[in-house]
Formats: C-alpha cells, sequence, structure tokens
C-alpha cells in the first residue's frame, strides 16, 4: 500500500461541488500517467491513455473525487451553526464528530436536548459549535461547505479514514494507471464530481468521451458487522462485481468481463446486490445511446460516516483486476 | 417601452398550468421576438429567442418557466368537477376559492359547505384533494363534460393588484422570472450571445429546462425564478427564512437538485457588490430548480438559479416587492455584461 498517497487522497477537502483542492491533488498524481489529461465543464478530472491496438475500443472507469459534507445554512445568534446535508447524511453518524471548512476551520458536531428520545435525531437537531462567541463574531458564512474529520489508520489489515467512499477508488485507479504497460483499449480514466449530489460530474463527462464501456469504481456496503442488513459481501473476501443496486442493473457483459479478469488475475471476488444506494454507472448507462455500463466495488463498513472501513487485501486485489480488465482485450 | 408592473401585471393574470402554457408562451414572444435574431417554439412548448452578443465570447442560457400550478379536472360527481392537483398545492388552501375553468376561462368555486351544516369536528380537520370539488353551476354530469372535459386545467382565478412598491397576485412563481426575462431580453445586446428560454413543465418535474439545454447547448445557464419568502414572524425566532422580502435577489449556492459553479457563484456576488445592489443567499437545500436539469445536460452546463423573492407561492396569491423584481433585473445585467471569457477555465 502507498499510505502517502491514500493519506492525500482521504484527507484532501473536496465536497460534492468544490472540488477544486482533491482535483489538484489527484492531478499531481496522474499529471504523467496519460497521453492526454484535461479537466471537464465540471470539474472532472480525465486521464487518456491511449492503446496500441488499431481500433482499440474506448473504455472509461470512474472514481468520484468528491466526498459527502455539510453546508451552512443558519447562524445563530450566540454563534452556533445549523447546517443542511451535501449528500446522504445520517444523523446519528456525526454527533460528538467533527467539521472542517474549506479554511481549515475545526467545529464540533453536537445535538440539542430532545424532549421525546425514542425516535432518532433529524439534522435539523444538530449544530456546529466553532467556538465562535456570536453570530457576529462567527468565522464562517452561511452556504459554507465542510467535511468530516476522520485521520487515516492502517490496523490489521484494515484501513480506517472518513471518505473512503470514493477516495478508495480514486486511489484503485491511479495505482492501477501507474501498473498498466499496453492497454487493450482506448482509455479514460474519469475523477468525476458531484456524485453524492446529482451524478453530474460522471454523466457530463461520459457524454463528452461517448464510450463503447463504462466502468465505476466506488465503494459498495458489506452484510458482514453485527445485525447488518442481509447482504453477501464481506470485507476481505475480495472486490465485488456489481450484479444490481438501486439505480441500475450492471450490463452482462461488463459483469462477466470483470468476472473474466478476476479468474485471470487470480484474484477472489465476490457478486454483489446492493439494496440501498447506487454509483456514477448509473447516470453513465443512459448517457447517449445507452453505455454498456458495470461497476467494480471496494467492500466498506460504515459507509457515510467519518470512519470507514476497507480490507488492504481486497483494495490490492481491485488493482490487480483492474489491471487485467484493461490489458486484457 | 412597457412599463415593468405592466407586464407583470399581463403575465401574472395569464392562464399557464403546466402543460397549457399557450397563452404565456404568446404574451411573452410578442414582447420579445423583435429584440432576438432567432426565435422558435420547441417540440414540447419552449420558446427560445437568441439574442446576438456584440463580443459572442460565451453563450449563456437563461431560462425563466412559464407553467404555474393548477388543477386538472379527473372526474364528476354529477355536475360538480373532481380535481387532481399540477404540481404542488396544499389541499387546505382550496375550499372556497374562485377558480377559472379551461383556457376559455369558464368560472368555477371550489365548493365548501355553509358553515351551518358543519360541526366543529368537520371544520378542524384539512381536506383531502379527494374531498374537493370545482363546481361550475352544471346540471348534470353531461352538461359538466361538455364545459370540461375530462383533463381540462384550471388556475386560480386571482387578478393582479399593485399598490406603491408591493404586487400581489397569482402565479409569481413565476411570472416574475419571466418578467425579469421579458425586460433582458428587450434591452440592448450583452457582450455574450444570449438565449432567453421560457420554458414549459417545471412544476410537473423539471421537464421544459432540460430538452431547451440540450438544444441551445450553452456554456453557463442561469435560471431566473420566484421563490419562497416565508420571512413572517416564527415561534422559534433563531431560523433563518428561505428568503426575505426586499433583501434583493436570492442567490442559490446549493439546492435539492444541484450545486451552483463556485466560479458563477463568486462571478454574481463580486458583481452585486460592485453595483451596489442588494442581495440575499437563499437558504441552502431548499428545493429544487430548473438548474438541476440544466447543468447535467450534455458536456455540462455550470448553473446558477436566482430569484425574485416572493410570498406565499404556490398559493392563490403571492407578494412581492417592485424594488427586488428591479435590482434582479439590474444584476442579471450587470452579470451578463461583465462576464469574464475565461469563466470556464478551471485548473
Amino acid at each position: 500500500m502507498d499510505l502517502k498517497l491514500l493519506e492525500k487522497l482521504t484527507q484532501t477537502f473536496g465536497p460534492s461541488g468544490y472540488e477544486g483542492e482533491i482535483r489538484a491533488a489527484i492531478r499531481e498524481e496522474v499529471a504523467s500517467l496519460g497521453d492526454e489529461l484535461y479537466v471537464d465543464r465540471l470539474g472532472s478530472l480525465v486521464v487518456h491513455r491511449r492503446s496500441a491496438a488499431p481500433q482499440a475500443k474506448k473504455l472509461l472507469l470512474a472514481a468520484h473525487m468528491d466526498e459527502i459534507g455539510l453546508m451552512v445554512t443558519h447562524i445563530e445568534e450566540k454563534g452556533f451553526l445549523r447546517f443542511t446535508n451535501i449528500g446522504g447524511l445520517y444523523p446519528l453518524h456525526h454527533i460528538g464528530g467533527r467539521v472542517r471548512f474549506a479554511n481549515g476551520l475545526i467545529g464540533t458536531i453536537y445535538v440539542e436536548r430532545r424532549e421525546d428520545r425514542s425516535q432518532a435525531p433529524q439534522l435539523k437537531h444538530l449544530y456546529i459549535d466553532v467556538g465562535a462567541k456570536s453570530r457576529e463574531d462567527c468565522p464562517v458564512a452561511v452556504g459554507d461547505p465542510g467535511v468530516f474529520v476522520g485521520s487515516l489508520v492502517q490496523q490489521n489489515g484494515r484501513l480506517i479514514s472518513k471518505t473512503m467512499d470514493d477516495r478508495i477508488g480514486c486511489y484503485v485507479l491511479i495505482e492501477m494507471l501507474r501498473q498498466i504497460q499496453a492497454p487493450a483499449y482506448d482509455l479514460y480514466v474519469v475523477f468525476s464530481t458531484q456524485e453524492e449530489v446529482t451524478l453530474a460530474g460522471a454523466r457530463t463527462s461520459t457524454y463528452r468521451i461517448a464510450p463503447d464501456i463504462a466502468i465505476s469504481v466506488d465503494v459498495t456496503l458489506t452484510g458482514d458487522t453485527p445485525k447488518a442488513l442481509p447482504m453477501a459481501v464481506e470485507l476481505g473476501k475480495g472486490p465485488a462485481v456489481k450484479v444490481k443496486d438501486s439505480g441500475m442493473i450492471a450490463h452482462p457483459t461488463v459483469r462477466q468481463m470483470l468476472i473474466d479478469a478476476a479468474q485471470q488475475a487470480d484474484v477472489p471476488y465476490q457478486l454483489e446486490v446492493l439494496q440501498g444506494g447506487t454509483t456514477d454507472a448509473m447516470a453513465m448507462q443512459l448517457v447517449r445511446e445507452g453505455i454498456p455500463s458495470g461497476c467494480l466495488s471496494i467492500p466498506s463498513r460504515f459507509v457515510h460516516s467519518p470512519s470507514e472501513m476497507v480490507d488492504e487485501a481486497d483494495v490490492e486485489n481491485a488493482i490487480k483486476l483492474l489491471v487485467a480488465t484493461v490489458e486484457t482485450n | 417601452m412597457e412599463n415593468l408592473v405592466h407586464t407583470l401585471e399581463v403575465l401574472s393574470n395569464a392562464f399557464g398550468p403546466s402543460g397549457s402554457e399557450m397563452e404565456v408562451r404568446q404574451l411573452v414572444r410578442e414582447r420579445t421576438e423583435a429584440h432576438a435574431q432567432q426565435a422558435y417554439v420547441d417540440a414540447l412548448g419552449n420558446l427560445l429567442l437568441t439574442k446576438r452578443g456584440t463580443k459572442r465570447d460565451l453563450h449563456v442560457m437563461v431560462s425563466a418557466h412559464m407553467d404555474e400550478v393548477g388543477l386538472m379536472v379527473v372526474g364528476y360527481t354529477q355536475g360538480n368537477l373532481r380535481v387532481a392537483t399540477i404540481g404542488g398545492i396544499d389541499p387546505s388552501i382550496l375550499p372556497g376559492l374562485h377558480v377559472l375553468v379551461g383556457r376559455k376561462k369558464h368560472p368555477g368555486v371550489i365548493g365548501v359547505q355553509a358553515i351551518h351544516r358543519t360541526s366543529h369536528k368537520s371544520r378542524e380537520q384539512s381536506p383531502d384533494i379527494e374531498d374537493l370539488a370545482v363546481d361550475i353551476g352544471a346540471q348534470s354530469e353531461e352538461e359538466a363534460r361538455k364545459l370540461a372535459p375530462l383533463g381540462t386545467p384550471i388556475i386560480f382565478a386571482t387578478r393582479f393588484h399593485a399598490v406603491e412598491r408591493m404586487c400581489s397576485g397569482k402565479a409569481f412563481d413565476n411570472r416574475a422570472g419571466c418578467t425579469v426575462l421579458t425586460e433582458l431580453l428587450q434591452g440592448d445586446p450583452f457582450p455574450c450571445d444570449v438565449t432567453g428560454a421560457f420554458t414549459v413543465q417545471e412544476e410537473v418535474g423539471l421537464r421544459g429546462a432540460g430538452v431547451a439545454a440540450y438544444a441551445i447547448s450553452p456554456d453557463l445557464a442561469i435560471v431566473l425564478e420566484g421563490t419562497v419568502a416565508d420571512d413572517l414572524p416564527k415561534k422559534e425566532s433563531d431560523v433563518s427564512p428561505t428568503t426575505e422580502l426586499g433583501k434583493g435577489p436570492a442567490i442559490t449556492v446549493k439546492d435539492r437538485s444541484y450545486v451552483t459553479y463556485p466560479p458563477l457563484l463568486r462571478h454574481v456576488i463580486r458583481t452585486a457588490q460592485e453595483m451596489h445592489i442588494p442581495y440575499q443567499i437563499k437558504q441552502p437545500g431548499v428545493s429544487g430548480t430548473e438548474s438541476g436539469a440544466i447543468h447535467r445536460v450534455g458536456v455540462g452546463i455550470p448553473s446558477i438559479t436566482i430569484s425574485v423573492p416572493c410570498r406565499y407561492i404556490h398559493s392563490p396569491v403571492s407578494l412581492l416587492k417592485l424594488d427586488d423584481l428591479e435590482n434582479t433585473i439590474r444584476l442579471i445585467q450587470a452579470v451578463l455584461s461583465t462576464l469574464p471569457s475565461d469563466i470556464l477555465k478551471i485548473k
């Protein structure tokens, strides 16, 4: 594992719509890994790697670089902040946690005293304390975006951090770009924007590229934690080849292509049926006349919390699987 | 040139629930066509007017949806009309209202029992839309079907009023935006090319704007709206209203449907500050607008929504302040006149 790279990726600021910093960080890493590099209209970073093979098909691989976060909606007289969600937030995951704003300012997230504690708190019950003593004194403004705080930890073969969703996908694609020798496809690697809100980055980049095949690389949930929703995906059993999620059914050809690559690279894989959630592939499959699309998932626990956990071997195997995918026709 | 208040009055009074925007389209077309180099109505009914720029470095789509919320005839109870809503309407505001049925504007009343005939208990409950019926004076189902066939659209019968700087009327969401766009198109050319899009069917799912954006394929989009002003006294005092009347155009940073392109957001705010135009940030995360449909079209279209604050939208009568309408026009004019050529360049 290149822990330094993963640290940089997971800790860099980039809530949906505000991907400037993370784009710059990824750009540094991929600058020499493609034949062409450009930034799309909505901010997605695209690395184009040509194939020597004549009439190679266009393959698009996408990992989103935006992360969930929050946006300030109101500053109270005493300087407390109220906020709305950027992407899917579960209020319980963030009570007692911290938020970081673009200027580096840190705030504590906490919850009002509630009369009825039998119900889970809603976002409107939560507030942020940045240490301000009044509205006038508050160094944050309405409309400012923030992200959650959670450092990177490597332990027992697992990796824990904020924003594994989907910087682990970005990591996998950067490592893949480093390792591939001779792509059998005309390869476009897209680090997409706004996945957590509207899937608009991948959708529009796909429109411009018009690929023959599109694959997203993202995290998926697991069924291996106490009283988890039954799901046949576990940490450490290999990357997951998506069959279906709540936004798409993977194209059978693409699904098989990933399975064949797993077998060729001799890495374990799991099949994934995800009941809640989707990825960039949902938008990509419906672009233009329709694009056969699929998804390779990194199993992750505690998704959309500040402590998302993945398995190191799953990450390494996902890289091997994708290298085999790209190098084999 | 036509007075701004008069334009708002004519558009506010016009008939145009989603899917039946013909009257509004005709009214804005006759006011703007002569000022555009190209004008056409697309397959869904959007009116697209292109005003060529002096510099032509960028092409900006400026949209305002023409449609309003309303009702539609879905059945009959003897001579009365059963209705469904078109767009978001709270049925509890409907009983007793005067409405206009169909494009011929046949008068109708949403029937209520006289107070003599209701119990205390029934008066405490909000009606569902299924409990309500529109009375058009028909004696039989046959007569009702003749006057208002199934599918006939219905609007609130509210007439526009202006007193000093306050205007009241129906459908300020979004005839306020249509008024702003009409005024912009009537003015001098901008440096950039501008295509005004008077769109259809926003209230039922942002349907017109997406296809209009596909056809226009602009570099940027500005969406004009009449949006929620809920600045009335509340029990919990320490909460921000969505927007406030009189505080200037409301700029969207993020709503349920999209996140504003930061360089465009910065340009709009900087312009307002430099021109000393009052502005407010619309409370983030509230509602969805056409930017949600437009930004994801084609190779991507950086978008921003800028709204005239209006109280009581999606009801029979809304209220706006002329200062806000005028300041919205000034702001958009200034924004379009000073758009940096390199606004699309991002590192």
